[in-house]
């Protein structure tokens, strides 16, 4: 990446950190070896693969690190949480709840499990994007097997009341599975406070590296493996361990838990800046998520009047990368279903601009866009024919 | 994912605005979609003298409206007519595949201005003149 490219796109794709790749290239470069095997490099592998979990697992505070389970990555570790605990206790139930502002990868699975006569129930949001709580206390039934709710959403940036979340789950002996791609790493997630039952952990949205991922599953908790074969994994996840992808991740919690206090005050004030700067020099555009229970990193705004891949191309111009979740930017040409699910009109969900921040961002990045943000809000306005005659 | 030419008339569009007293106006699109159109034209003696937009819409919903005033200025009615979405996508050395409908409305939106232009002048248009994106749901 050039140096001059002011990059506010995290939530897409974050940069693997320097000192992670630092303590990868051993398990490429010099060691090798199947962790199965009894020999000296097999057991070197094992051990770092060990300590990655360790790692990992102290992150989020689970009691046992083999409650760890890797896999190729969230959406994987996603789908194992999904199938296999839907599949391992239909004796129990087919209700499992949701929300619709979930992962594409959590919203297809349930899509998925609907062919095998499971039925998903949507729990609402508000307009911030958070759980109505009442709403989940109603839904819940008998023959709910399990929830599945985003710690905190990787669009809006909204944080859920996780703890509350549990407390209403386990009241009907349901499992809840947390999606907390977009929270591990950068807010303090415990998973025996938050009392969750299944955590999808990401590696890169953490700067580690890409390519693996991990699924905590509480101790007893009943899943059943989506891949299958030598058994790796403690049966859950079958086939030969990625070590070096593991040992990044490893590092990559490690740096987390010694770092994300400061990453996040810097840059939640940066975030605050940005936000701030824009809600007031631009008109007609506003905040979307929560103005509080908002991740540290991000922050997303709406412009009405323009569309949302036009910003981002105009500001690719002027070297800004962010993103939209716009109808014409991703693969299907409708609004994000996030937005959307909370209450946002089509039209004004269009006009939507995402930047997240990440630890590699610098007070002068957000300068930038103070600077040029403006200017390219009004050109685009200039051309809309929905644009009324005052604010032009 | 776009060709030069798409980033060269999404960067410096030709022809924005809107004409004060245009001879035929064509609305086009539908926000909800995510894109909006609306195509301006002045005619002499049968031709297109002056063609002017204003889009709400992507990349491409903006390269096109930009690429078919260009297309369509200094044309006779009938030529203008005959311009096809494929024809806009191919002046631009094409468009991705996502975006070969809704967000290229440009012909459409032409065609809409001449058919405001001939009804104002109860000149009656000729056969089999068809707007396809009306007839084209977005899944909303």
């Amino acid at each position: 990446m050039s140096q001059d490219i002011v990059y506010m796109d995290y939530a897409s794709a974050s940069k693997t950190d320097p000192r992670v790749i630092d303590a990868m290239l051993p398990y490429m470069k010099e060691y090798f070896g199947n962790p199965s095997s009894p020999h000296t490099s097999g057991l070197r592998m094992k051990s770092a693969l060990e300590e990655a979990r360790a790692s990992v697992a102290r992150l989020v505070n689970a009691e046992k690190p083999t409650e760890i389970v890797f896999t190729s990555g969230a959406t994987e570790s996603n789908n194992m949480a999904l199938r296999g605990v839907a599949f391992r206790n239909k004796d129990r139930g087919n209700q499992i709840l949701a929300t619709r502002i979930e992962h594409i990868s959590v919203l297809n699975t349930l899509k998925y499990l609907t062919k095998f006569g499971f039925e998903v129930t949507y729990v609402p949001v508000d307009s911030y994007g958070l759980v109505d709580l009442e709403a989940l206390k109603n839904a819940i039934t008998d023959r709910t097997i399990l929830v599945t709710i985003g710690y905190a959403n990787n669009e809006v940036g909204t944080i859920q009341q996780i703890r509350e979340i549990s407390e209403i789950v386990h009241s009907k002996n349901a499992y809840l599975h947390t999606d907390a791609t977009a929270a591990v790493g950068k807010i303090p997630v415990d998973v025996l406070k938050d009392g969750v039952d299944l955590m999808t952990i990401s590696s890169w949205d953490m700067y580690g590296p890409y390519g693996i991922g991990a699924l905590y599953i509480k101790k007893g908790t009943r899943v059943e493996p989506l891949i299958i074969g030598g058994g790796q994994e403690g049966g859950l996840r079958s086939g030969t361990e990625n070590v070096p992808g593991a040992v990044g991740m490893g590092k990559a919690a490690e740096l987390a838990m010694a770092e994300m206090s400061s990453d996040a005050s810097r840059l939640s004030k940066m975030r605050d800046r940005l936000i701030e700067g824009i809600l007031k020099n631009i008109p007609y555009s506003f905040l979307n998520g929560h103005p509080t229970r908002r991740l540290p990193h991000n922050a997303n705004v709406r412009f009405s009047f323009v569309e949302g891949e036009s910003l981002v191309l105009s500001l690719d111009m002027e070297g800004i990368a962010v993103s939209s979740g716009s109808a014409c930017s991703s693969k299907t040409l409708e609004p994000s279903h996030v937005l959307i699910a909370m209450g946002i009109p089509h039209v004004e969900a269009q006009g939507s601009l995402l930047m997240s921040l990440g630890r590699f961002n610098k007070e002068e990045d957000v300068d930038r866009v103070l600077e040029v943000l403006p200017r390219i809000v009004k050109g685009l306005r200039e051309m809309s024919p929905l644009t009324p005659k005052e604010v032009s | 994912m776009y060709s030069q030419k798409v980033m060269d008339h999404f960067r410096n569009p030709r022809n924005v605005g809107e004409i004060k007293d245009a001879d035929g106006i064509g609305k086009v699109g539908n926000p909800v979609c995510g894109d909006l159109m609306w195509i301006y034209i002045k005619v002499k003696d049968n031709r297109l003298e002056d063609v002017k937009f204003k889009t709400f819409g992507c990349g491409a919903a903006i390269a096109t409206s930009s690429m078919i005033t260009e297309l369509a200025k200094g044309k006779t009615i009938e030529e203008a007519l005959k311009i096809t979405r494929q024809d806009v996508a191919d002046a631009l050395d094409g468009l991705p595949p996502i975006k070969m409908h809704c967000s290229n409305l440009a012909a459409d939106g032409l065609k809409a201005a001449i058919l405001d232009y001939m009804k104002k002048k109860g000149i009656k248009p000729p056969e089999g003149i068809k707007i396809e994106s009306e007839t084209e749901k977005c899944d909303l």
